[in-house]
């Protein structure tokens, strides 16, 4: 498992209470157990290995078969992500039509790769393999919302325009980011 | 098609592509527009039409008068539309698409019905017939529009077995991309002998450049439900699952309101109109896994495991879900069968060819005017799909070939333009219907990168199983990454053909063993590309990058704006003087090319 996980568990420790409501909601069908780590990710944001460990436990399998079903699927996440979640779509329209040059610029913009999570933990990016608006190639979503008819600057200009009402949402929760000036300190200016 | 309630209405395209290109500010510029107006009549949120380049969607529809599409519609001219439209009785042509006109309909002048719009008149719609027209979200819409009474008439009026052979009599084959008749499939998993059967519905619609299923269940999910409940009649099955990927969190929602609501209506669950014939319903949602699209691996998935395939037989119908027999067909195979049902074997199998009967779901994307979703009887020409109904190439730039068939297909030369759409004619052209993606490319397109793109694709997803996927695509892979960086070699070409027909024959699934299909048929059609990326050192398309150099043209202003841009400073010059590329430093990030205003830099 991740450094970032095994910090995060020292740090303070995993309150396992939803899992086990997880658990009794669902675990006494048959065939649940990616249902189950479906709604671990939706609380934790990811799957600490704690709660892997309890889903096992608690559904009378091996820690193996959780965990080959953990690394199976692209789904899931064994470390902390972003507060959203950006995905690019690198499907054959969004390729034909510029969406490498697309992915390349938002990765300049964001300082990171497929798979990452920026410092300040506001975004997580991955290139997917279609999104199925084809349509209106090349495409992102970011959360569940869809961008459209996009060209590197175009992208550029809705990453901004999110990361700003990101940092405002977070300023009205009262802080919660590490470093937050209301500016955009997106890498690579 | 829509059914006239006999009151005002507005509609709006809400589908994915719809919301993706603005139709949230067009649905509330609609609100205030009524605030503003003191009006208020229903808004019906569809599904998609299939215009996705027309998007946003607005249509106005008064009773006894023509139903007026408005496209490209944007918050600022809502108001407009509704106050010379909807209030004033008047509509405005230069902001309509087309017209649907119903029997009995006045006629707007100025605006072309629907069946004179290019996009339309090639166009069979038997699938697609509600999408973009009723309100998903409504059952009424649905019943309306002969809704629930295919499934009324197989469990009142025919026996399951009465049902297996309408459908082997309309020629159905399975549209998942393998084309396998349905009715025999049901008719093996019917014989079957178990306490408990099983219907599964494949939504798991991974293949990049294929959104047909997304848009069939967005727009139109209780066909999708009707389809599989007399499927599951048919088969003796009281069970089914919905696989349907996590992608899809618009299909998701849409078909549990679907199901909530058939439920209520007595559609789904206990004895069904009174026949003692019960069946119930259920989603799974997919973890991201493209692999999983194969049937037994989606077993395997539903089951709670990791998402891989097993050889066979036993075939799902002898020995599928939980060791059960099973049905699997995808949900544009449901979707057609309750029109079978309602209207006859003999009405479905008038349309297509000898060898695919009935119609196919196409998504058209790529380098096309109409980019979106159109369905055609079988055996209309490549041709007649880009240029007559998809509106021909973007910027007048001449038809290079089209991918059909995602992951698993072939690339299609423009030569063979006259090839008809067919289960038979595709296979021997060395594609596939697959599940029915058509990605259109044009001479800037270079088939090295794009059959590289696609075992990159395949090489990710390969689950592992098997060694010829798992291996062979990655080794397929490294020669043509090779290939396009310019350090091919001499042998790579028969290293590929040989490779590709090992991995085709050896695999264990459908995954691999059409997996080097992009790469074959590339090779059978653009020999002259790869031997231009090997002999020449030259990528014809000016696409991959490790062989072509940027260059400033005449054109160049000094304006600076590219110098400013280059994220390595590769570029120099003085304002209002022609600039230069360093070509030591450049790193072909294309980035000049794209903010350049005046077409100033080229590629060599």
């Amino acid at each position: 498992m991740s450094e970032a996980a095994a910090t995060n568990i020292q740090d303070e420790p995993i309150d396992l209470q939803p899992v086990y409501e997880i658990l009794d909601r669902l675990a006494g069908d048959k065939g649940m157990l990616i249902p189950v780590l479906q709604e671990v990710q939706e609380v934790y944001g990811y799957v600490p290995e704690e709660t892997a460990n309890a889903v096992a436990e608690g559904m009378g399998i091996y820690r193996s078969q959780v965990y080959g079903v953990l690394t199976f699927y692209t789904q899931f996440h064994l470390s902390p992500r972003g507060r959203h979640i950006i995905r690019a779509c690198a499907g054959t329209a969004c390729h034909v039509k510029g969406g490498k040059q697309v992915i390349q610029r938002m990765e300049n913009e964001l300082g990171v790769g497929h798979g990452g999570t920026t410092e300040d933990l506001i975004f997580s990016f991955e290139e997917v393999a279609c999104i199925g608006a084809c349509g209106l190639a090349p495409v992102i979503m970011i959360d569940d919302k869809a961008y459209g008819n996009l060209d590197p600057n175009k992208a550029e200009s809705v990453l901004k325009k999110f990361r700003k009402q990101a940092m405002a949402d977070i300023e009205a929760e009262g802080g919660g980011s590490k470093k937050n000036d209301g500016g955009d300190d997106a890498p690579g200016e | 098609m829509a059914s006239d309630t006999g009151e005002q209405r507005i509609f709006i395209g809400m589908g994915t592509c719809g919301i993706a290109t603005g139709a949230e500010g067009v649905l509330e510029a609609v609100h205030d527009g009524f605030d503003k107006l003191k009006i208020e009549v229903p808004i019906i949120k569809t599904g998609c039409i299939g215009m996705c380049s027309q998007e946003v969607l607005l249509d106005v529809d008064i009773p006894g008068s023509a139903r007026v599409t408005y496209r490209q519609v944007e918050p600022k001219m809502v108001e407009e539309i509704l106050q010379k439209h909807l209030v004033g009785g008047q509509p405005v042509p230069e902001l309509a698409i087309g017209q649907i006109i119903r029997e009995g309909d006045i006629v707007y002048d100025g605006i072309p019905g629907y069946q004179d719009l290019a996009v339309f008149a090639k166009q069979k719609r038997i699938v697609l017939r509600r999408c973009g027209f009723i309100d998903p979200d409504l059952i009424e819409d649905y019943i309306n529009t002969e809704g629930y009474q295919g499934v009324e008439k197989a469990i009142k009026t025919m026996s399951p077995e009465q049902v297996r052979e309408t459908v082997k009599e309309s020629g159905l084959r399975g549209r998942g991309g393998g084309g396998f008749p349905a009715g025999l499939k049901w008719e093996f998993c019917a014989n079957s002998y178990g306490d408990q059967k099983y219907l599964i519905c494949n939504a798991d619609e991974g293949d990049p450049g294929a959104f047909m299923d997304r848009s069939v269940l967005e727009g139109d999910p209780h066909a999708v439900l009707e389809g599989m409940i007399i499927a599951g009649y048919a088969i003796g099955a009281s069970y089914g699952y919905i696989y349907c990927r996590a992608e899809y969190p618009l299909a998701i929602k849409r078909l549990k309101t679907a199901i909530a609501l058939a439920e209520e209506k007595g559609y789904l669950g206990d004895n069904i109109f009174g026949s003692g014939f019960s069946f119930r319903l259920r989603i799974k949602e997919g973890a991201g896994a493209f692999v999983c699209g194969e049937e037994t691996a989606l077993m395997a998935s539903i089951e709670g495991r990791r998402g891989m395939p097993r050889s066979r037989p036993p075939f799902p119908a002898v020995k599928g879900l939980w060791g059960k027999p099973s049905n699997i067909n995808n949900v544009e195979t449901y979707a057609c069968v309750p029109p079978i049902i309602l209207k006859g074997a003999q009405s479905y199998a008038e349309v297509g060819t000898e060898g695919t009967k009935g119609t196919k779901v196409f998504a058209l994307t790529g380098k096309i005017v109409n980019t979106g979703l159109i369905e055609v009887a079988a055996g209309t020409t490549l041709r007649e799909i880009i240029h007559e109904i998809g509106g021909g190439i973007e910027e007048g730039r001449a038809f290079k070939a089209a991918q059909l068939g995602g992951p698993s297909g072939g690339c299609l030369p423009a030569r063979l333009a006259e090839t008809a759409i067919d289960y038979d004619s595709l296979i021997q052209a060395g594609a596939m219907m697959g599940s029915g993606g058509v990605v259109v490319m044009d001479e800037t397109d270079c088939m090295v990168d794009v059959a590289r793109y696609f075992l990159n694709f395949t090489a990710a997803e390969s689950c592992g199983k098997c060694v010829p996927c798992r291996l062979g695509t990655k080794v397929m892979l490294g020669i043509l990454e090779r290939i396009t960086e310019g350090k091919g070699t001499a042998e790579d070409m028969e290293n590929l053909k040989d490779l590709g027909e090992q991995i085709k024959s050896a695999s264990l699934c459908g995954l691999g063993q059409t997996a080097p299909n992009p790469v074959l048929s590339t090779l059978r059609y653009f020999e002259d590309e790869y031997d231009a990326h090997i002999n020449e050192g030259r990528c014809p398309a000016k696409v991959c990058t490790a062989l072509i150099t940027y260059k400033i043209t005449d054109n160049c202003t000094g304006c600076t704006l590219c110098a400013k841009k280059c994220p390595v400073t590769a570029i120099s010059g003085e304002r209002k003087q022609l600039h230069t590329i360093d070509q030591e430093l450049c790193t072909k990030c294309n980035m000049c090319f794209e903010v350049c205003p005046f077409n100033a830099i080229e590629k060599e």
